[in-house]
């Protein structure tokens, strides 16, 4: 299972990086987006998938899953849900202000 | 156990939310966040004289004792660079009430502000890697609305890029976390660096700390600084300078942390390469500082120079160097800022930052053109100003280990640096007086008495470097002996 994970995460992150090496705006952040799940994944992952019972510790139980990475997987996600969202505000306002959303049309003019 | 310790991050960011609510009013902002600044001032005073007196202060957040809660640690070296950050933002702050104009600040300019000092505190005093990447990304969030406040064309371009690059840089880290608790099964630091000293830092380790090396180096602009010159030089002057002063410094205070804490079992290959990065840092920082005939863009050079300078302190890992990096560092926040700010009174009054279209400002402003001489004397480290003890320390480290091309390309680009500054200096203060008074586009009235506390405090920490020595002292012994800040944080706790 932990091979599957590593293969799909690795696939995530090369869609990922290619979306971001693209020249249209809202892709770059489709890219970032997809890289951010890959690293949920990667978190998930590394912390050893289920191995036991539910995370919860009681007198007769012998197994249980570690919940930190769940843990820190759920603050990543909301802070990730937080900055992706600014960040298309930010865009979305580039566009009306610069008038394109194509990266090689926002190089700065050297004398302004 | 002492509370004090999580203040300086909950002050901030109560009376910031507190700001949100009452939008309009002004006024209350501005006394609301200049009290701010002097409590989180007072309390990390009063932090560095615990710690002096106690040893290294720790919270353990909600009772959950260390290893399994959040812990929040202070120690000298936080301590004295929470007291900076609080004086740099305090003056940062002055500045903006007379620079910012109302239309930021009514659109929330000092919640913000607030806010990027709260994830700039919580960085410095955490004690936990994953809360180490939620305080970044506080200051972070804070600092991309920072930096797009007011929504000129060229902050938008600028900060599409800075936001891209930080959001990478962020992912990294967390992929950098997963792997280091794969390999550990712990994300406190002090648990971090106690089963680390026990286990060894084997090849996965060291391969761990190169991936965390790179994402700080994408925050604090070693080597990685390719995004810095165009993101420093597109917001308004007090971010700008407060960001030169505080961001790249946090990057700087995560490097330190984990090589000192956590990675320094292999100095041959982590510091060696901390050293090579910050020399190739700092000979590109002064190639740009001298290429450009720009004032922001000198600037913004002359901070990924400073970056370089004080890793190369860190890079010899002996006491003399750390002595060094610290002193540096606190004298880098001041003088980025000051420096800043000056950069950024010269170009409101002529209304251009191009160094050609600028000249005389001397005899309508001699204050303002000497302070500016002192700054530049005191970044290149002249005698009995600030730079200088930091220079001689770190110097003197990496002569101690043989590393000379270290030490002489620190002391090269010193000399490059100081050409850069000066290029400023005699082409906008000295030639003819081209601009007269009634011509200028802005006044230095409300602006002055910032650069001229900034300067007072170049010139204090330069001759009072003897009174400060007890502290940095400290910080570089709890630095140099890991030990100390576990046993401060476990309590005595071992698998």
């Amino acid at each position: 299972m932990e091979t599957l994970m590593s293969i799909l995460i690795g696939v995530l992150f090369t869609i990922g990086t290619y979306l971001i090496l693209t020249k249209s705006l809202i892709r770059i952040i489709l890219g970032t987006s997809i890289i951010s799940h890959g690293v949920h994944l990667l978190i998930l992952t590394m912390g050893g998938l289920k191995s036991g019972g539910p995370p919860l510790l009681g007198i007769d139980t012998t197994t249980f899953t570690d919940a930190l990475p769940q843990a820190l997987i759920l603050t990543a996600i909301v802070i990730n849900f937080a900055t992706t969202a600014l960040f298309l505000v930010l865009s979305y306002r580039a566009y009306q202000e610069l008038g394109t959303d194509n990266t090689a049309e926002m190089r700065g003019d050297e004398n302004e | 156990m002492n509370n004090l310790v999580i203040m300086p991050i909950i002050v901030p960011l109560i009376i910031g939310l507190v700001m949100v609510i009452f939008r309009q009013k002004i006024l209350f902002h501005k006394i609301l966040s200049v009290f701010t600044l002097i409590a989180t001032g007072v309390i990390s005073g009063f932090l560095i004289y615990q710690v002096k007196y106690n040893g290294i202060q720790t919270l353990q957040l909600g009772g959950w004792e260390a290893p399994f809660g959040v812990s929040m640690v202070a120690d000298m070296f936080s301590g004295l660079l929470l007291l900076t950050t609080s004086i740099v933002g305090l003056l940062c702050l002055v500045f903006a009430f007379g620079s910012i104009g109302e239309d930021r600040e009514r659109h929330y300019f000092y919640p913000l502000f607030l806010f990027l000092i709260t994830g700039v505190n919580g960085s410095f005093l955490t004690g936990d890697v994953f809360n180490l990447f939620v305080c970044f990304e506080v200051m972070l969030i804070s600092s991309y609305a920072l930096i797009t406040l007011g929504g000129e064309k060229k902050q938008l371009r600028e900060s599409i890029k800075y936001v891209l690059i930080n959001l990478l840089a962020s992912f990294l880290f967390l992929a950098a976390v997963a792997y280091l608790y794969s390999v550990t099964g712990t994300i406190n630091m002090a648990h971090l660096a106690e089963r680390v000293g026990e286990v060894g830092q084997s090849g996965i380790i060291t391969a761990v700390a190169m991936m965390f090396l790179f994402v700080f180096s994408l925050k604090a602009g070693l080597f990685l600084f390719f995004w810095l010159p165009g993101s420093y030089s597109a917001p308004p002057t007090a971010v700008a300078a407060i960001f030169a002063a505080l961001l790249t410094k946090v990057g700087i205070y995560a490097i330190f942390r984990f090589f000192t804490l956590i990675f320094y079992h292999q100095p041959e290959v982590t510091h060696l390469i901390i050293g090579i990065m910050a020399a190739i840092t700092m000979l590109l920082g002064a190639i740009g500082a001298i290429a450009f005939n720009d004032i922001k863009k000198i600037l913004t050079y002359n901070v990924i120079v400073g970056v370089g300078f004080i890793l190369a302190g860190l890079a010899t890992y002996t006491h003399e160097g750390l002595t060094g990096s610290i002193y540096y560092l606190i004298h880098d926040m001041v003088i980025k800022a000051v420096i800043f700010l000056i950069g950024g009174v010269i170009i409101a009054l002529v209304g251009t930052s191009k160094l050609n279209d600028i000249s005389g400002l001397i005899k309508t402003h001699p204050y303002l053109g000497w302070m500016f001489f002192i700054v530049a004397l005191s970044i290149a480290g002249i005698p009995p100003l600030s730079g200088f003890i930091g220079k001689v320390y770190i110097t003197e480290g990496t002569f101690a280990v043989g590393y000379y091309w270290l030490g002489a390309i620190g002391l090269i680009t010193s000399l490059m640096v100081l050409f850069s500054v000066m290029k400023i200096f005699m082409n906008s203060f000295w030639g003819e007086t081209i601009l007269s008074e009634d011509m200028e586009k802005s006044s230095t009235k409300g602006v002055m008495f910032p650069i001229v506390t900034l300067v007072l405090l170049t010139i204090g920490l330069g001759l009072g470097a003897e009174g400060l020595y007890d502290y940095v002292n400290i910080a570089v012994e709890s630095l140099m002996n890991p030990s100390s800040y576990i046993e401060a944080v476990l309590l005595g706790y071992s698998d």
